[in-house]
């Protein structure tokens, strides 16, 4: 089995109009045994700009302390949060660093830019860039969750019509893999506010 | 500053509180050539006397301004070879910036990675202070900035300042011609004006350096023609 199936995962982020949506699952498992249904996988870095993490849960946990760290710093430093752009870079550039060593993560990462442009972005575990400009999903259901969103998605959608459907493709995803599931984690940011909501799905 | 039994360990303070190295590296800026700076409120002009030893030197190979980042320039006085270890230190430093997060590095960021360059030196065994105070120029998201670097390491943001063998009656001049709303053509009078003001000979396009950086953020040394053109305009 791969090590990046190890814990199970499911991750999406989606642009919308002047917003994004960034969901997770809430399994997390050893192999074929559930520990925990309410894992975080998604972390805030500031008030807008999101980080989740899919993966080895290990890796995923101390690689988002790195980046926080990093960012803290960075903050102390030039008086000015990270923007998106700029984060992905540096990820990127982390990751790459331990390229015959590598951390088991693949990041998903959305923030709103300048001008409340909507940013996502993916990379894979030694920090290839992936830009998009409409989804980006990573985890162990991560071929269903590309055929729901190529499906669900619209460009342009506006915040309550993009978390319906960024809901809707996560859990008709997690239903066909068994690593991932036991419910959804949904964050919606606009430039005026943060709705954080919790799915409940087929608990399995 | 006759503490002359403590000048010879630069890490070794002395009596009075001082560190007499640093001292005596101020003193070798203050004897080189005059170089000057003036933020506009649409960018920064930098400027510095080009004298060289004898006519035989060819002043086409001398450039006593630097571009550090394409919106980041730089000028010295004091000695020049330490400037050009300090030059080739902040490009790595702009180029490692720019590396890891894929941006321009701001600058005050870049500067504060000089000034820490330079604070080393007077704190480190072996070595001795830089002999240059720099004037860093550039124009990023915070608008057009001048910071003026010391050899202790110390650096502050000016409107506008001068440095080298003129120094007080330029900064006289300057705190009497500067205002607020200047924009970057009369800063580029002003500095010429200021340096003919302690110039020894004719002035010319071909002995003053001017560098400039205006809203497109692009920093670049005039040549000596435009150098002509805005003399011709001054007199």
């Amino acid at each position: 089995m791969s090590i990046f199936e190890y814990n199970g995962s499911a991750l999406i982020a989606m642009v919308g109009k002047n917003c994004f949506a960034i969901a997770s699952d809430r399994r997390l498992g050893v192999q074929l045994q559930t520990i925990a249904t309410d894992f975080q996988r998604i972390y805030k870095i500031h008030d807008r700009l999101f980080l989740g993490l899919s993966g080895l849960a290990t890796d995923a946990q101390t690689l988002y302390q790195r980046l926080v760290f990093r960012h803290k710093l960075y903050q102390l430093r030039e008086e000015r949060v990270m923007k998106p752009e700029t984060f992905a870079s540096m990820v990127s550039a982390l990751l790459y660093e331990k390229r015959f060593g590598p951390y088991f993560c693949q990041p998903v990462i959305a923030g709103l830019g300048d001008e409340d442009k909507p940013f996502i972005c993916t990379m894979d575990s030694i920090g290839a860039k992936e830009l998009a400009k409409d989804f980006v999903v990573t985890g162990t259901a991560s071929e269903s969750l590309y055929g729901a969103c190529e499906a669900m998605f619209k460009p342009d959608m506006e915040a309550e019509e993009l978390f319906e459907t960024i809901s809707q493709a996560l859990l008709s995803s997690v239903d066909r893999d068994c690593l991932s599931g036991w419910g959804g984690h949904v964050y919606v940011v606009t430039p005026t506010e943060v709705k954080e909501r919790i799915l409940k799905g087929r608990m399995d | 500053m006759g503490d002359s039994q403590y000048s010879f360990s630069l890490t070794t303070f002395s009596p009075s509180g001082k560190l007499v190295q640093i001292e005596h590296a101020l003193t070798a800026v203050g004897s080189g050539q005059t170089s000057l700076g003036i933020k506009a409120a649409n960018g920064v002009v930098i400027a510095t006397e080009k004298k060289l030893p004898s006519i035989l030197v060819d002043e086409s190979s001398v450039q006593k301004i630097q571009t550090l980042t394409p919106n980041i320039g730089v000028v010295y006085s004091g000695m020049g070879p330490d400037f050009r270890v300090l030059v080739r230190k902040s490009w790595k430093q702009a180029e490692q910036y720019h590396r890891l997060y894929k941006e321009p590095i701001p600058v005050t960021q870049l500067v504060r990675e000089i000034a820490a360059v330079m604070q080393e030196f007077t704190q480190s065994g072996g070595v001795r202070p830089f002999g240059v105070s720099l004037l860093v120029a550039g124009f990023d998201d915070n608008g057009p900035q001048l910071y003026q670097v010391d050899p202790s390491g110390s650096y502050f943001s000016w409107k506008a300042s001068a440095m080298g063998k003129n120094v007080s009656n330029a900064k006289t001049f300057l705190e009497k011609r500067y205002t607020d709303d200047m924009e970057l053509d009369d800063a580029v009078h002003t500095s010429i004006l200021t340096l003919k003001e302690g110039f020894e000979g004719q002035i010319s396009g071909k002995n003053i350096e001017i560098g400039i950086i205006g809203a497109d953020k692009q920093f670049r040394v005039l040549t000596p023609a435009e150098i002509e053109d805005y003399l011709a305009e001054v007199e």
